[in-house]
């Protein structure tokens, strides 16, 4: 018989001016009022717009803290170690660590996720969608009212083997709620002639991916779309700005398919500025290990991102056995 | 009627970004083109364009028949660019052992059961089941990207196809 640990959240009752809860987790305290988040911990605090800090939550409860730091600014975030998760503030920022207010705590992964479950929830006002596009979305600012729960709780879509086949994750449609977005209404609805023989159902198979990106209602959100043992590709909608900078524990590609990102990156310990790469259709670029990278995305556009799913590979990076570019040439 | 413009790439009609360093290197980002790769191509080279550990991504240029190929786990191709035809076969035996990684070029057509087939256009990913044998085909020249893993028909050639300066 298992048994599941219930995680506490550590939650004040609402505020009666703003209406929005404080919370705490270990050392960290937690406020938000009509336009800021204001995060304490012992050594300091910070402040940051409230839809920034939400976009950012969304993404990282969304992704179960991804692979390696999700930085919501250039101060705080979280360093996923799968199982059990950093929480930080100052510790990947050169002037902060110097002056030695950097501060982290680290717990398991259920239980932060728990606090950040609540907090998203509380101060995500209805009509406010933390993961559209902001020509998208209501406001996140002003007092309390109402919630977006349908919006924050969006399951992240993972094809076991590929998208469409009998019994894995479902091709979007009008039908099925995914309409084409007002970004991809130019973008072709056909479909891959696909003729089976008898008994080839499930493995004579195709769909049409773009189709099926134009119809995302999330911004940002990589899903697995098809699977490699671990080798996943995760394509993903992508409008305005990366809601974090994502610190890489291991090599990522990306491939852009249509339109434009521009990446800002920097060095993924300091913050310091190394690079601006530019995307356009056909492009095909990794992010090494070493870096935090942020992307910027005028129009609506259409990048795939490739994971290496692995578990061993941070501890190979850590330890210099694996090295943080992927080809050396 | 939306005036949105949605910009996709072509072998006809492609322009490439780049890295623009403050201080770095550019080969670390290991940047190219699947549009440019595949225009100074053979026909059906494999030419990695992405690479993480023992897994590939290799871009083709599909133009007439292929050769016959066989793969012990699965592969799938996203055409960029054109239409493209996957013809596939299930071998009366197999053909590659269960630990073999990445495909492998067949002398001649299998022996076995047709399975099916897919005609594939721009933007549409089709799976290229583990122990089966497929073929592609095109009949204008056309760009197609396969998630695999690197195996005897990978060709690595970084330092032609990669940005090396600004």
């Amino acid at each position: 018989m298992s048994s599941k640990t219930a995680y506490s959240v550590d939650a004040t009752e609402p505020d009666n001016y703003y209406g929005y809860r404080r919370f705490k987790k270990g050392k960290f305290a937690f406020r938000r009022d009509e336009y800021f988040v204001h995060i304490d911990w012992p050594k300091g605090s910070h402040t940051l717009p409230a839809d920034a800090f939400l976009r950012a939550l969304q993404r990282d409860v969304a992704w179960n803290f991804f692979y390696g730091t999700v930085n919501f600014d250039s101060v705080f975030g979280t360093l996923n170690h799968y199982g059990t998760v950093d929480m930080f503030a100052g510790t990947f920022n050169d002037a902060y660590k110097s002056a030695g207010l950097d501060y982290l705590e680290t717990y398991n992964a259920e239980d932060l996720m728990t606090t950040f479950k609540a907090i998203l929830d509380d101060w995500t006002n209805a009509g406010y969608d933390p993961f559209a596009a902001p020509e998208e979305t209501d406001q996140a600012y002003g007092r309390k009212h109402g919630d977006n729960r349908d919006a924050i709780n969006r399951l992240r879509v993972t094809a076991k083997r590929m998208v469409g086949i009998p019994g894995d994750t479902p091709v979007r449609t009008d039908k099925t709620g995914y309409p084409v977005n007002r970004q991809f209404a130019d973008v072709e609805q056909d479909v891959p002639e696909v003729q089976a023989e008898p008994g080839f159902e499930k493995e004579v198979a195709a769909f049409n991916l773009f189709a099926y990106l134009s119809r995302s209602d999330v911004t940002w959100n990589p899903s697995v779309c098809s699977v490699v043992k671990e080798s996943l590709y995760c394509p993903t909608s992508e409008e305005f700005t990366l809601p974090v900078e994502h610190g890489n524990d291991r090599v990522e590609w990306f491939m852009q398919m249509s339109d434009e990102i521009v990446w800002v990156v920097k060095d993924k310990d300091t913050g310091r500025p190394r690079a601006r790469v530019t995307c356009k259709p056909g492009d095909i670029c990794a992010m090494p290990a070493d870096i935090r990278h942020q992307g910027f995305s005028p129009k609506r556009s259409m990048l795939l991102v490739w994971e290496n799913a692995s578990n061993e590979i941070p501890k190979l990076i850590n330890e210099g056995r694996a090295p943080v570019v992927p080809v050396k040439f | 009627m939306s005036d949105v413009k949605t910009v996709f790439g072509s072998l006809a009609n492609y322009q490439k970004g780049g890295v623009a360093v403050i201080d770095d290197d550019p080969k670390n980002y290991v940047f190219s083109n699947v549009f440019e790769v595949a225009d100074k191509s053979k026909p059906y080279e494999r030419v990695a364009v992405g690479k993480n550990f023992q897994y590939v991504i290799e871009c083709v240029r599909a133009e007439g028949d292929s050769p016959w190929y066989a793969c012990a786990h699965d592969e799938f191709a996203l055409v960029m660019d054109g239409k493209v035809e996957i013809r596939l076969v299930k071998p009366t035996d197999p053909l590659v052992p269960e630990d073999k990684s990445g495909a492998i070029k067949l002398a001649a057509a299998p022996k076995g059961k047709k399975m099916g087939r897919v005609v594939a256009g721009r933007g549409h990913m089709t799976l290229l089941p583990k122990g089966s044998a497929y073929q592609f085909h095109a009949d204008a020249p056309s760009v197609v990207t396969i998630q695999t893993i690197a195996g005897d028909v990978t060709i690595e050639r970084w330092s032609e196809i990669c940005q090396t300066a600004e």
